[in-house]
């Protein structure tokens, strides 16, 4: 509050000193909205943080069962983590075109975005139905219960990060790149990133440090 | 796609389209840097691992661990626009209390059930048999 100055009953407009009757500093940021699904994204991230520490527990506990080395196919991880890199830089691309106020390369690039992302969990979906055919599925083994459900949470919120922007697709060829939809934009593209950074820490301590002897 | 027309957002100045959004501007320069250098720090790893470049187990987990962290700073950096001033603040203060967080559930986890494991180790037949 020591930024409302107080009113001087004899204050003369012009004057050096002159009262303010406004605050003089911005005390809350404009939009609300990112600052929101910033904390939204931290929450999930205590949800994946939670999966991580049970695969960190359970990782090794085989049940006289296939292991990691025996499981993963490391080529079709790497071919994985490229789609989703990929999706990254695409949709970065979407956002300057957004920035831009071009609608049709943003719509564009939303696209090549989505294909991506569908790419990625088209591989995941054969990758789990290859370990469901081989007898390893997640009622296996503490490694493959763990296993499963961390990377299918990870995959579940890519799948609706998809829907997601399927639907901004439609809002944004109906309505155009108004500020609503921008605002829905950057809010899919902090969503969208950060299951990227999720997938980091996926690929690194699920599969890479899951095929180490 | 037209590329290289794209540094010009923070030169000339003109804020007037994106005052309602109050995110900061992203630029063409951030996301490629952003791109090659997770590229870069996602082969590294993969390449250690497929050509069995280490002999030692930890040493690969240790280095794979390290190659993570960075790659997760560099993501954060350039592609979610992370800085000490976006939204006044209040995004890197939030950062910072969910990663303390994290380290804590995530360390105090396995912490916790290596003393467990250690503790009741299950003993092998041999073991059992010669119980007093």
């Amino acid at each position: 509050m020591s930024d409302i100055t107080a009113p001087s009953p004899l204050g003369a407009a012009g004057a050096p000193g002159t009262p303010h009757f406004y605050e003089t500093k911005e005390h809350h940021v404009e939009n609300g909205t990112l600052l929101g699904f910033w904390l939204y994204l931290m929450s999930d991230c205590l949800i994946f943080a939670c999966l991580f520490a049970v695969y960190a527990v359970q990782g090794r506990s085989y049940a006289a069962g296939p292991s990691g080395a025996d499981l993963f196919d490391l080529p079709l991880v790497a071919l994985n983590t490229s789609m989703l890199l990929l999706s990254s830089i695409t949709y970065g691309f979407a956002m300057l075109e957004m920035q831009r106020k071009r609608l049709r390369p943003t719509l564009a690039w939303l696209a090549v975005t989505g294909l991506l992302g569908a790419a990625f969990i088209g591989l995941e979906l054969y990758e789990f139905a290859h370990l469901l055919h081989e007898g390893a599925g997640p009622q296996r083994s503490a490694f493959l219960s763990s296993f499963f459900t961390l990377v299918g949470t990870h995959g579940l919120h890519v799948t609706f990060g998809i829907i997601w922007l399927v639907t901004l697709m439609v809002q944004v060829s109906r309505h155009g790149l108004i500020a609503e939809n921008r605002r829905r934009l950057m809010c899919l593209s902090m969503f969208w990133h950060f299951l990227d950074v999720v997938w980091i820490g996926v690929f690194t301590f699920v599969y890479l440090m899951g095929v180490l002897p | 796609m037209s590329a290289h027309t794209d540094t010009h957002s923070h030169d000339s100045g003109h804020h007037d389209h994106d005052h309602d959004d109050g995110a900061s501007h992203s630029t063409l320069r951030g996301y490629v840097t952003g791109f090659i250098l997770s590229v870069i720090l996602t082969a590294i790893p993969f390449w250690l691992v497929m050509g069995k470049v280490f002999d030692s187990s930890s040493t690969t987990a240790a280095v794979l661990l390290g190659f993570a962290a960075v790659q997760i700073v560099v993501h954060m950096v350039y592609f979610l626009h992370m800085n000490t001033r976006s939204e006044g603040g209040w995004n890197m203060l939030a950062l910072v209390f969910t990663v303390v967080v994290v380290v804590i559930a995530l360390s105090g986890s396995l912490w916790v059930m290596y003393h467990l494991n250690h503790n009741m180790m299950p003993m092998s037949v041999h073991d059992m048999k010669n119980m007093p």
